[in-house]
């Protein structure tokens, strides 16, 4: 994938500058659980489905947002797409994460795939064919945080946080609380 | 971790948990509908067996094929190699034909390393005559995790023919590294020569009593009387191997109740283990097949999916 968005904590002197502070990525996360409600007209038959790494934790914050609205539990689940990757000969094997999803499976679901930034559309690529082996889901949607431009494939998302123009050369730094001890942002 | 899996020697501590953590994913596979991952998509295997094996052999073609890669079995009966070719003709035959990986089983100890030198491509050992099979102690080391949690400050007994045993020299290796002590329990003619020495660099200890091991052990290994390997003399009667080294009904009696009991297969059953430990609710053996497909998958993947990693 080319140069994933996302990075462990970064101190470096190049810091960049801060695109979406904590507030702002709540907001965006609590739109998006109203649109997703919206489009689903509800609750029902509603899987979320986190990528990870980050992708899993927005996953489920989308989740309880939704059960505050709602009053009911959503289902989440965490899809591991490594083994589905177009570029796993060009770099060293890792251990798979954890592919989860409920005990009733995916058929009929409307499964809404979450990633923390939509790049090359690469990722989702290989969800998508990651989800065909788990099962037939009803409708697949997608919803990111930040777009950030520059797809590589026909691939669009139907939630998005933040629409991000950035120059390929930029690099965009997603972090939370859950997986960097804070949310933020960054363009460096 | 290194290019090729000749050895437990080949991985670390690190790798191992690697390797486990990659298995337990590809567990859940086994349970899907669709039993397939794309990651070898591409990739050609060969099963080189030149000593008979059937689940090895079935575990590592399942494995292949659950992540897409097109698995060949070649055995050395009905092969060129039982017309006289070398096996050094015959590995480098099958290598021209453009493979991507190889698994190895050879009756003479150190065939897979000799191999892993005249190829270029991954060489995985399935066992070579008396000196080690690493997949096989990565599944036993897999299983006992899943069981038993953690291996750390665990105590492994593995009771039978250790000299013809290459199953217990990766198991030695692994279950340390795991964390694991280990016990080697024999009669004296199954114990390995020189093994004195070598348990006190590798760090286990050995008995000649079972009775006295058993209710100290968190696991139990049983290991099969390999009589093709033998040319007899090393034990009187097998009813006499039984009650010196059988793990029987009355054996069973002793364990604390929950202690797992492996057997890597094929098992002798009245010679090293009753029927009643076998078929026991503790008894492993069973789980140590299913966590084999899981194992190999996790080692192919990681030594084939891959760029080439320097060795």
């Amino acid at each position: 994938m080319p140069a994933q968005q996302t990075s462990k904590a970064h101190e470096g002197t190049d810091a960049g500058r801060v695109v979406l502070d904590a507030g702002d990525i709540s907001r965006a996360l609590i739109r998006i659980s109203h649109e997703i409600l919206e489009r689903n007209k509800g609750a029902e038959d509603l899987l979320l489905l986190g990528l990870h790494t980050r992708g899993v934790p927005l996953a489920r914050r989308l989740a309880d947002n939704i059960a505050q609205v709602e009053g009911t539990t959503v289902a989440t689940g965490e899809l591991d797409v490594t083994m589905y990757r177009d570029d796993l000969r060009s770099n060293p094997t890792r251990a798979p994460h954890r592919t989860q999803v409920p005990a009733g499976g995916i058929d009929g679901k409307t499964v809404v795939l979450v990633d923390d930034v939509l790049y090359s559309g690469r990722t989702i690529r290989a969800a998508l064919d990651a989800l065909s082996d788990l099962g037939r889901p009803a409708v697949v949607r997608l919803a990111v945080l930040v777009d950030r431009g520059h797809r590589e494939l026909p691939i669009r998302a139907d939630h998005v946080g933040k629409n991000l123009p950035t120059a390929r050369s930029e690099r965009v730094s997603l972090r939370l609380v859950e997986t960097d001890g804070e949310d933020e942002v960054r363009i460096q | 971790m290194n290019k090729h899996l000749l050895s437990i020697d080949d991985v670390s501590a690190g790798d191992i948990q690697e390797i486990f953590t990659t298995a337990a994913e590809m567990h859940d596979v086994q349970n899907r509908q669709v039993k397939k991952l794309p990651a070898l998509r591409g990739r050609t295997v060969i099963n080189l067996f030149f000593e008979d094996s059937t689940r090895t052999r079935s575990s590592f073609e399942i494995a292949g094929k659950w992540l897409s890669a097109d698995v060949i079995n070649l055995s050395a009966k009905g092969s060129s190699a039982s017309k006289g070719e070398s096996l050094r003709d015959t590995v480098l035959t099958v290598t021209a034909m453009g493979i991507d990986g190889l698994v190895v089983r050879h009756g003479a100890s150190g065939a897979a390393e000799q191999i892993s030198r005249w190829i270029d491509v991954p060489v995985i050992n399935a066992g070579d005559g008396t000196h080690e099979h690493p997949t096989q102690a990565l599944l036993d080391g897999y299983t006992l995790t899943r069981r038993l949690g953690t291996l750390e400050g665990k105590h492994v007994a593995i009771v039978g023919d250790l000299t013809h045993s290459r199953v217990f020299r990766s198991n030695v290796k692994s279950l340390t590294k795991l964390g694991a002590t280990v016990t080697a329990v024999a009669p004296p003619t199954l114990m390995p020569a020189g093994v004195g020495d070598w348990s006190k660099a590798a760090g286990f200890a050995t008995s000649y009593d079972l009775d006295e091991v058993l209710p100290q052990a968190d696991a139990v290994m049983m290991l099969r009387v390999q009589r093709e390997r033998m040319s007899g003399g090393f034990f009187p009667t097998a009813r006499e191997y039984t009650v010196g080294y059988g793990l029987t009904r009355d054996r069973l009696a002793v364990l604390e109740p929950g202690t797992p009991i492996l057997h890597p297969g094929p098992m002798n059953r009245g010679l090293e283990i009753s029927a009643d430990a076998a078929d026991a609710l503790d008894s492993l053996v069973l789980d140590q097949v299913s966590a084999g497909v899981a194992v190999r998958m996790s080692v192919l993947y990681h030594l084939l999916a891959g760029e080439e990693t320097s060795a």
